[in-house]
């Protein structure tokens, strides 16, 4: 078995205590997935696995063999920058920039939930279809924390990002 | 993080039979596991991984559910049957953590985690029963904001984190538990343990035995069923106080109902004084603040959380007025 990190195999670590998070950085040095505060309450490690947000910090890489990881790396390159890393520059959705690739990678996992019609806590009908707005968005993405505040321009990224998708 | 070996278990089987050696430890989603073997609170020798085992929901022959324990908690609060029949579970699960946890977490973890008492966590510096039985609780004299009210013991007044545990003591689940000892099923209200003078079992669970399914019962009144929590944040943050409930209406009087309480104990407090004093009264603001009383009337608040009798009052008369308006609808 192997991990798929974008798309290629790569060996799982041979010591059980290494994290998907520092698999990724240490190892395997794809350093965009940044280490907040290591205890699952930043959001700044967000995954994708098997296109479903994690944190890659309170996973432990070897719980993840056979999974398909995907990382900021695997969503964007420079000069062919994802649509929504170009509306998070386009609305301020940043300044130091550090939260940013696992704001990324949540908010992609947020719009396939919110597509499929999963709801929040701030979801009043349980039953029906997601409306993305203000409310929706901010709960949805209250995993993941920004120092620099700039909570309201990556709210507005996302939100026209599906607006522009739709 | 102590070194420990690590295997997937194929079946149930494999699992308590690699789960039977001493130091061995069940991994779920590790969002909590992993965070406390990296403080070093918890130091298994061996993992045995069991999040890939069941993770189907299925309806039971009463017309029930039987939720596998390796069903996510998002995948739970995602389906079609639980949105319309248990909605009191669906909002307590979006209720708690991130999205990004939800995600990880399993149904047999979200039973098993363990306090957040920051004293618990806290190894260079506090003591904690919990963590080293006998060796004092300097939670009881310290910043005690977040801890118990109802239940608590000189040793320990540490609360139970989970929301989904609360809709589940609401809601009469049977945890369905294998081990070497055989299969067994373990009412809800039974599953988790007030703290006594071995605050270090969270469970009624034995060495080695095994969460392979939580079953709800049909239940009539599930249908019309909330969950509300009061937290120091909007989202993202544990329970100070949450309430659990579910009620149903007949002739303009509550002809029966469900009530829990999270953030108030050791355990999901499930609030059998205030059902029976809500049970066949007519509904009115009065009525429900009186039977939160009646369910509080024991409670001892520490030195930081005297405010919870009250909140939860409020917090109860809330969720009963929104629940009695919309069966009047």
């Amino acid at each position: 078995m192997s991990l798929i990190i974008n798309g290629v195999a790569v060996a799982p670590p041979a010591d059980p205590r290494v994290s998907l998070l520092d698999h990724l950085r240490e190892t395997l040095h794809l350093t965009g997935t940044k280490k907040g505060c290591n205890q699952g309450a930043c959001g700044a490690c967000t995954v994708l696995a098997d296109g479903e947000r994690i944190l890659s910090c309170l996973a432990l890489a070897v719980q993840y063999d056979g999974r398909s990881i995907t990382t900021i790396e695997g969503v964007g390159q420079a000069g062919a920058l994802h649509p929504l890393q170009q509306a998070f520059i386009d609305h301020d959705g940043f300044q130091c920039g550090y939260c940013t690739p696992g704001q990324i990678c949540s908010a992609l996992g947020m719009m396939m939930e919110a597509k499929r019609g999963l709801p929040s806590n701030v979801t009043s009908d349980l039953t029906a279809a997601v409306t993305l707005d203000r409310a929706e968005v901010q709960e949805r993405m209250s995993g993941n924390l920004c120092r620099c505040g700039a909570h309201n321009g990556i709210i507005d990224a996302i939100r026209l990002s599906v607006e522009a998708a739709a | 993080m102590t070194p420990f070996d690590y295997a997937r278990a194929g079946d149930v089987a494999d699992a308590l039979r690699m789960g039977a050696i001493e130091g061995t430890a069940f991994l779920g989603g590790g969002t909590n596991l992993v965070d406390l073997m990296r403080e070093t609170v918890a130091r298994p020798a061996r993992l045995i991984d069991v999040s890939g085992l069941s993770d189907r929901i299925e309806e039971t022959p009463d017309g029930g559910l039987r939720i596998g324990a390796g069903v996510r908690n998002t995948a739970l609060a995602e389906h079609a049957a639980v949105r319309s029949r248990y909605p009191v579970l669906a909002r307590a699960i979006l209720a708690g953590a991130s999205a990004q946890i939800r995600n990880m977490a399993t149904v047999g973890g979200n039973l098993l985690q363990r306090t957040r008492c920051t004293y618990f966590y806290d190894t260079d510096g506090s003591r904690c029963n919990k963590r080293v039985v006998g060796s004092g609780c300097d939670a009881r004299g310290g910043f005690n904001r977040i801890h118990a009210v109802l239940g608590a013991s000189d040793a320990c007044v540490a609360t139970h984190p989970s929301d989904m545990c609360v809709a589940l003591a609401a809601l009469d689940a049977v945890v369905q538990v294998e081990g070497p000892a055989g299969a067994r099923a373990i009412a809800f209200d039974a599953f988790h343990r007030l703290p006594g003078d071995r605050p270090d079992l969270d469970t009624i669970l034995a060495p080695g035995e095994l969460i392979v399914a939580v079953e709800l019962p049909a239940n009539p009144l599930a249908a019309h069923s909330t969950y509300r929590k009061v937290r120091d944040r909007a989202s993202y943050a544990f329970a100070l106080i949450s309430v659990a409930a579910a009620l149903s209406i007949e002739e303009g009087r509550i002809a029966d109902v469900r009530i829990a309480f999270g953030g108030v104990a050791h355990k999901p407090w499930r609030a059998v004084k205030a059902e029976a004093a809500l049970k066949g009264q007519v509904p009115d603001d009065a009525l429900f603040r009186a039977a939160a009383a009646a369910e509080f009337a024991d409670a001892q608040p520490l030195r930081d959380n005297g405010f919870k009798p009250l909140l939860a009052q409020r917090t109860l008369a809330a969720v009963l007025g929104e629940l009695t308006t919309g069966a009047a609808a």
